[in-house]
């Protein structure tokens, strides 16, 4: 602002962007997230194609565009942390109170990492390669938090 | 042949942490004034602008259609009216094809973007993300850069020391761009001694929260050489929109930014970049993005950017004279800002930070989390 700047007669008005709304998952997703929350089974697809099991799963392989919508797999609740970063800014968006580990899990049989909550560890002792087990929430929130975070297991 | 187009003026506002006592609409008036003066324009339907592209975001504004509120400004009042809520280097694109299409001979892009009307650029960005798998995980653009930033430091020789370089270098660049004078400027050491925000990201290694408005006068040839004497020709241009998740991708491949980069060469006829540009400005939103970029660029040897800044090779390319989007830029703004700043190189016009006979340059523009999505303009002048 201009150090002259005259400020008489100006006036700022709070606001807020809320609107609740409703997502349809898609059948792909929808079959996704209810076996996640009343079976605790993480599903992949597979494309033969591609030879690739793609989790979270979709209804189209993006690279050879094949339907894949009935090429269920099931991959396993462990995984290996392939890459992570530790979130230390706080923001309202957050799942957590920072500092927590966001980190991207290569599920067994699994070719795609997903992005996930790595907990009950130290931030500085996460290393890439560990192996880590999915710990399913008790209350369900229909969404990829029905695992509440991921844990270090043994190997 | 299609027919050439050529930018024939750019303006731009500066850009500052709140402008609190600005509306949208006159951050994009500072722009357009300049820009109808320089040319001489008009909005008349026989010889005036006949398109104007708005870039601007509805999340950023706050209000949806977020160029319908500004169509005096943008010139757009019952006229043809366009509008770009991506990179905004895509409103480039966007004219370049209007004016080759014959459509049009002469457009004006204007963006405009308050990050500050937010209270977090974060949260703006988590939106980005899909609302079952990557949203309730809290995913944003930062955190996202964090896992690249991550990946990139096992990938490659870049240490947090070059990063240090790259930020205080950046704050000396911005103090000769008028543009950026709010930009901190850091030493070495002070850059090392910022704390994590998203490790190895640290705070003094993200871009400012910005608020400007940039904007640009695009022509066809016949029309260009009338409008100014040294048209900057856009002579290709190319884009790649990688995958949605970050676990479908390599984050460290470039894949994205690599075929954009083809593109464009190609269609500007350029076999072998390096050494190719005069000048190169790059959207480096997070500090290891300029060693990283540069790679994927192909001008700098894979996995060998820290070498290169350690060798002085930032300077010697002429990389981000203005400061780059570490002085400070809008998201959305930053390759349109980039290629605004390329032209006024083109065209002797950037003062202090001007680089001596610049006769070819490039501008690059990411979008998405961990650089997604990325565009590259080839500029040159006669």
């Amino acid at each position: 602002m201009p150090s002259d700047f005259d400020t008489s007669d100006c006036y700022t008005i709070p606001g807020k962007l809320a609107l609740p709304y409703t997502y349809f998952a898609g059948r792909v997703g929808s079959r996704f997230i209810t076996t996640l929350r009343d079976r605790h089974k993480i599903m992949g697809v597979r494309c033969d194609h591609c030879d690739m099991v793609l989790v979270p799963p979709r209804q189209t392989c993006e690279r050879c565009l094949r339907d894949l919508s009935d090429q269920w797999c099931e991959v396993g609740t462990r995984g290996e942390v392939v890459n992570y970063t530790v979130v230390r800014y706080p923001d309202r968006h957050q799942p957590r109170p920072v500092p927590f580990v966001l980190a991207m899990i290569r599920l067994e049989g699994a070719d795609t990492p997903i992005v996930h909550l790595l907990e009950e560890i130290a931030p500085e002792q996460v290393v890439i390669g560990m192996a880590v087990e999915a710990v399913f929430a008790v209350k369900t929130t229909a969404t990829i938090r029905d695992i509440d975070h991921f844990k270090p297991c043994d190997s | 042949m299609a027919r050439r187009v050529g930018i024939c003026a750019v303006a731009q506002t500066t850009y500052q942490r709140d402008k609190w006592h600005e509306r949208f609409q006159g951050m994009a008036l500072e722009v357009l004034e300049p820009l109808l003066e320089k040319t001489g324009l008009d909005f008349s339907e026989e010889q005036g602008i006949g398109m104007s592209i708005s870039v601007s975001d509805d999340v950023f504004d706050a209000r949806t259609i977020s160029d319908n509120a500004m169509t005096d400004v943008l010139g757009a009042h019952m006229r043809c009216e366009e509008k770009v809520a991506q990179e905004g280097i895509q409103a480039l694109y966007y004219g370049l094809a209007a004016i080759q299409s014959g459509h049009v001979d002469v457009v004006l892009v204007l963006g405009h973007c308050k990050e500050s009307q937010g209270k977090s650029r974060n949260m703006v960005t988590h939106l980005a993300f899909d609302p079952f798998y990557t949203r309730p995980v809290g995913l944003d653009f930062t955190a996202a850069a964090g896992m690249q930033a991550q990946a990139y430091a096992a990938a490659s020789d870049v240490t947090d020391d070059h990063l240090a370089e790259v930020v205080a270098r950046a704050g000396r660049m911005a103090r000769m761009n008028p543009a950026t004078p709010e930009t901190a400027v850091y030493s070495r050491e002070e850059v090392l001694a910022s704390p994590m925000l998203a490790d190895p990201i640290r705070a003094h290694h993200a871009y400012p929260v910005s608020d400007g408005a940039v904007g640009m006068i695009l022509a066809a040839e016949d029309r260009a050489r009338d409008i100014c004497a040294h048209p900057v020709w856009i002579t290709g241009v190319g884009n790649c929109m990688d995958s949605f998740f970050l676990g479908d991708r390599d984050l460290t491949s470039n894949f994205a930014l690599k075929k954009a980069a083809a593109r464009a060469y190609r269609r500007a006829g350029i076999d072998t970049p390096r050494d190719t540009f005069d000048v190169i400005e790059i959207s480096d939103q997070y500090a290891y993005q300029q060693p990283m970029w540069m790679e994927g660029l192909g001008l700098v040897d894979e996995g060998r950017g820290g070498a290169w800044i350690a060798g002085g090779g930032p300077d010697a390319m002429k990389v981000n004279r203005s400061g780059g989007m570490l002085a400070g830029n809008p998201l959305l703004l930053g390759g349109l800002v980039r290629a605004a700043e390329v032209s006024l190189q083109l065209m002797g016009q950037a003062g202090d930070r001007q680089v001596a006979d610049a006769r070819r340059g490039l501008a690059h523009g990411v979008m998405g989390p961990a650089g997604q999505f990325h565009a590259v303009a080839i500029l040159e002048r006669d």
